[in-house]
C-alpha cells in the first residue's frame, strides 16, 4: 500500500492506529447495538464506570453482520487489548475458535459458558431474581392472580417463568400465574405492541401483576399496566423510574457489574465459570424513590426474608435450565 | 437516437458518481470534526490493504455478485424483483436440508446438490409472485416485498422448531457435516505458494459467483430466451405481438432471478457459517438493487458494482477500528450517500455529461 501512502501523505495513520498502548480492556456489544436500553447498555455502562473511575481507556465496538463477530474478536486481540468482553449467547462459536489462536489474551463472555482456559463465562442467577420479584408480586396481588410476559420463547425466558412462579407460590400456594410469550424469533424481543395485547389480555383474565421479561417488547407491557392502573414488574435494568408508582419494582441483572469486574480485573482476569447472583450482587431488585410508596414495609420484609433465605441455602430455586424442566409448571 | 459512448455511460458517469458521493460523504466526515481523507485511506486500506481485508470484501462481494445478478435478470424483463432477501433466506433451507441430510464425505460431492437445493428454494420462492403478477396482475414489487417478511417468518419458525439444534439456545441448526466444508481462499492458494489470511471467510464460492456472471451474461445475449426475456423488457406489447409468450417469460424470468439470489446461501451458510443461522442475509438482497443499478445490469458492471460494495462493507467496518469517532450509524451514513449517487440519482450526471458528448460531436460535425 506504499502508492496509497504516497497519495495521501498527510493521513495520521500512526496516530490513529487501533493498537493498544497498555493493554487496553475491549468490549463488543451484539447486533442489537450499545443503545438498546436494556442488555447492551448495560454492558456500556459498566464499561463507562470502569473508565470513570478508574481514569483508563477502553475500545467497543458495534456490529452489523454475523460475520464480524470473529472478525471483530480477531482485531482486538491482533491489536493487543486485554481482556476482551462479549456480550450474549450469539458469540459463543466465533469466541471458541478465537480464543484458541490467542492463548495469550483473556475472554469474558455474558450468559453464556465457553469452555475455553482463557475465557471468563459470565452467567446470572436469573431464576433467584425471578423469585424475589415474584414473592414481591404475590405480596403486593389484590386477585390473587398474577401475570408473566416473556420475549422469545427460549431456555434463559423459561428460567425467569419457573423462578417467577415458585416465589409466587412460596408466598401464595392458592395464587393463579398466567404465563404468555410473545414469540418464537427474534423479534419478539422488540414487539411492545404485542406486549400491550398480552397486558390486556391478562388483566382480563383477574391479573393485577404482571411481571415483563422480554426485552423492549416489555416497554409495551409496563406501559399498559400503567394505563389499566394494575401494577408492572420491570426486568434487566432498574426500570421504575418508566412508570413511578407503578412498576412495583424490576428484576435487575447487573450486567454492568460484570463488565466493570472484568476490565477492572484487567490481564488478569481469572478465567473459568463465574456466577454472578443474589448473594453476590449480580441479581437483585429495585427500591428507589419511584416505587417506595407503592412497595410497602410488608413486601420487602417479605423479600428481604427470601433473599437472606437464598443466600444462606434454606431457600433452593430450581433452575429451569438446570434439567429443561420446572416443577410448579 | 444520439447517444454517447458507451465507454462514457459504463466507467465515466459512474466514476463521477463516485467521486460526487465521496465528497458529500467526506463533508459530513467534517462535520464531526474528523479528517475525510484518514476515513478514505482507512477504508481503502481496510478493503484491500492485507490479505484479511481482501478476503472479506471479496466475501461480501460474492453476496453482492449474486443479488446484483438476480435483480439485473428480472430488471431486463422490466420486472422489479425487491425479493431477493426472502428468497435468499429461503434458499438457506433448501442449502441447509441438503447439507444435513447426509454425512457428505468431500465438499465437491456435496456442492453440486447445496447449488441445486438452493437454486430450487430461492427459485420456489420467487414462484409466488412471478404467478401472481403473470396471471392475475398483482405488483411484482408489493408481492416481492410481502414475501421477504413471510420468508423470514418462515426461516425463523422452522430455525425455532424442526431444524433446530437442541445444543444451543441459538436459532440455528447443527454445523454441517465437516468434510463438506468448503475451500477458503487460504486453502485454495496455499498449495500454490500465495500466503492468504487464514481467518478471511472469502471461499471458492466467488468461483462460483463469476460463473454466474458469465452464465447470466450468455444466457442474457446470446441465447434465445435471453432475447426474449430483453424483448419483452422493451415492450411488452410488441414481445406479445411477436408471439412470445409474456406469462412463460415473466415465470421463467422469475426463477432464474430467485435461484440466483438463492446462491447466497452457497457463499453465507454453506461456507462461511457452516450451520444456519437466522440473520444471514443481512440485507444483500437490497443491495442487491443498487449494485444491478449502478452495475447497469450487465454482469461485467455488476461484479464491478460488487466489488466496489464489499469493499465499502469491509472498509467501512475497518473504519469503526480506527476511527473510534465515528460510530456505525455513520458508517451507514455513507454507504447510503454513495448508493443514493450511485443509484438513485444517476441521471443528475448522466444527462449533463451526455450533453457535454453531444455538443462536442455536433461541434466536430
Amino acid at each position: 500500500m506504499s502508492f496509497m501512502k504516497a497519495v495521501l501523505g498527510t493521513v495520521s495513520a500512526i496516530a490513529l492506529s487501533a493498537t493498544a498502548a497498555l493493554a487496553d480492556p475491549a468490549i463488543i456489544y451484539d447486533l442489537g447495538g450499545k443503545f438498546d436500553k436494556s442488555f447492551n447498555e448495560a454492558a456500556f455502562n459498566g464499561a463507562e464506570r470502569w473508565a470513570k473511575e478508574t481514569g483508563g481507556t477502553y475500545r467497543d465496538i458495534e456490529l452489523s453482520s454475523e460475520a464480524q463477530r470473529e472478525q471483530a474478536l480477531r482485531r482486538f486481540a491482533e491489536g493487543g487489548f486485554n481482556p476482551i468482553v462479549v456480550t450474549g449467547f450469539a458469540f459463543a462459536s466465533a469466541l471458541e475458535t478465537v480464543a484458541a489462536d490467542y492463548p495469550d489474551t483473556k475472554f469474558a463472555i455474558i450468559d453464556m459458558v465457553v469452555g475455553n482456559d482463557n475465557v471468563r463465562s459470565v452467567v446470572f442467577t436469573e431464576h433467584e431474581g425471578s423469585y424475589l420479584v415474584g414473592v414481591a408480586a404475590a405480596k403486593a396481588s389484590k386477585s390473587g392472580t398474577v401475570g408473566f410476559i416473556g420475549g422469545m420463547d427460549i431456555p434463559l425466558i423459561r428460567k425467569f417463568a419457573c423462578g417467577y412462579v415458585q416465589g409466587v407460590k412460596a408466598t401464595n400456594a392458592g395464587a393463579t400465574v398466567i404465563q404468555n410469550m410473545t414469540g418464537t424469533t427474534p423479534s419478539a424481543w422488540n414487539d411492545p405492541v404485542k406486549g400491550a395485547e398480552l397486558t390486556k389480555a391478562q388483566i382480563g383474565q383477574g391479573a393485577d401483576v404482571v411481571y415483563a421479561a422480554a426485552g423492549g417488547t416489555g416497554v409495551g407491557v409496563l406501559q399498559t399496566a400503567a394505563d389499566e392502573g394494575v401494577l408492572s414488574i420491570g426486568v434487566d435494568s432498574n426500570q421504575n423510574y418508566l412508570h413511578p408508582g407503578s412498576v412495583l419494582t424490576s428484576m435487575i441483572k447487573r450486567v454492568d457489574v460484570a463488565v466493570f469486574n472484568a476490565f477492572s480485573a484487567g490481564a488478569d482476569l481469572e478465567t473459568g465459570f463465574h456466577v454472578l447472583g443474589t448473594a453476590n450482587g449480580g441479581i437483585d431488585y429495585a427500591l428507589d424513590e419511584n416505587n417506595a410508596a407503592i412497595f410497602t414495609d410488608e413486601i420487602k420484609a417479605a423479600v428481604d426474608a427470601a433473599k437472606a433465605g437464598i443466600i444462606d441455602g434454606s431457600i433452593q430455586v430450581h433452575d429451569y435450565m438446570s434439567d429443561n424442566s420446572c416443577p410448579v409448571m | 437516437m444520439e447517444t454517447m459512448p458507451r465507454w462514457a455511460d459504463v466507467i465515466l458517469v459512474p466514476l463521477i458518481n463516485l467521486v460526487l458521493a465521496f465528497s458529500v460523504a467526506g463533508l459530513v466526515v467534517l462535520a464531526i470534526g474528523q479528517n475525510p481523507l484518514d476515513a478514505i485511506y482507512f477504508m481503502i486500506k481496510g478493503s484491500l490493504g492485507s490479505t484479511r481485508g481482501i478476503g472479506y470484501t471479496l466475501y461480501y462481494a460474492t453476496n453482492y455478485i449474486f443479488t446484483g445478478l438476480a435483480v439485473a435478470v428480472a430488471f431486463h424483463a422490466r420486472l422489479f424483483n425487491i425479493g431477493g432477501e426472502g428468497q435468499a433466506a429461503v434458499s438457506g433451507i433448501g442449502a441447509a436440508v441438503v447439507m444435513l441430510a447426509f454425512d457428505w464425505p468431500h465438499w465437491a460431492l456435496a456442492l453440486p446438490f447445496a447449488i441445486i437445493g438452493a437454486g430450487l428454494f430461492g427459485a420456489a420462492w420467487a414462484f409466488i409472485p412471478a404467478w401472481l403478477q403473470a396471471k392475475r396482475g398483482s405488483h411484482i414489487v408489493i408481492t416481492t416485498i410481502m414475501f421477504n417478511f413471510i420468508g423470514a417468518a418462515l426461516l425463523g419458525y422452522l430455525l425455532n422448531g424442526l431444524l433446530k439444534s437442541p445444543h444451543t439456545q441459538n436459532a440455528e441448526t447443527v454445523n454441517f457435516p465437516e468434510g463438506a466444508h468448503l475451500p477458503t481462499a487460504h486453502e485454495v492458494l496455499a498449495p500454490l505458494g500465495i500466503a492468504f489470511n487464514k481467518s478471511a471467510p472469502a471461499n471458492i464460492s466467488f468461483l462460483l459467483a463469476i460463473a454466474c456472471a458469465v452464465l447470466v451474461w450468455y444466457l442474457l445475449w446470446r441465447t434465445r430466451l435471453g432475447y426474449q426475456i430483453r424483448a419483452f423488457g422493451k415492450s411488452e406489447a410488441a414481445a406479445k405481438y411477436a408471439g412470445i409468450n409474456a406469462v412463460r417469460i415473466t415465470i421463467v424470468t422469475m426463477l432464474i432471478s430467485g435461484a440466483l439470489a438463492g446462491m447466497l446461501s452457497i457463499n453465507v451458510v454453506v461456507g462461511e457459517q457452516e450451520r444456519l443461522i437466522k440473520e444471514f442475509v443481512e440485507g444483500a438482497g437490497f443491495v442487491g438493487i443498487a449494485v444491478a443499478l449502478m452495475g447497469r445490469s450487465h454482469p461485467f458492471g455488476i461484479v464491478l458494482a460488487a466489488l466496489l460494495f464489499g469493499m465499502l462493507t469491509q472498509g467501512g467496518f475497518e473504519l469503526l477500528f480506527e476511527m473510534p469517532a465515528i460510530s456505525r450509524e455513520m458508517v451507514l451514513v455513507i454507504q447510503a450517500l454513495i448508493i443514493l449517487f450511485t443509484g438513485a440519482l444517476n441521471y443528475m450526471v448522466h444527462d449533463p455529461v451526455e450533453r457535454l458528448f453531444l455538443r462536442r460531436r455536433k461541434r466536430k460535425a
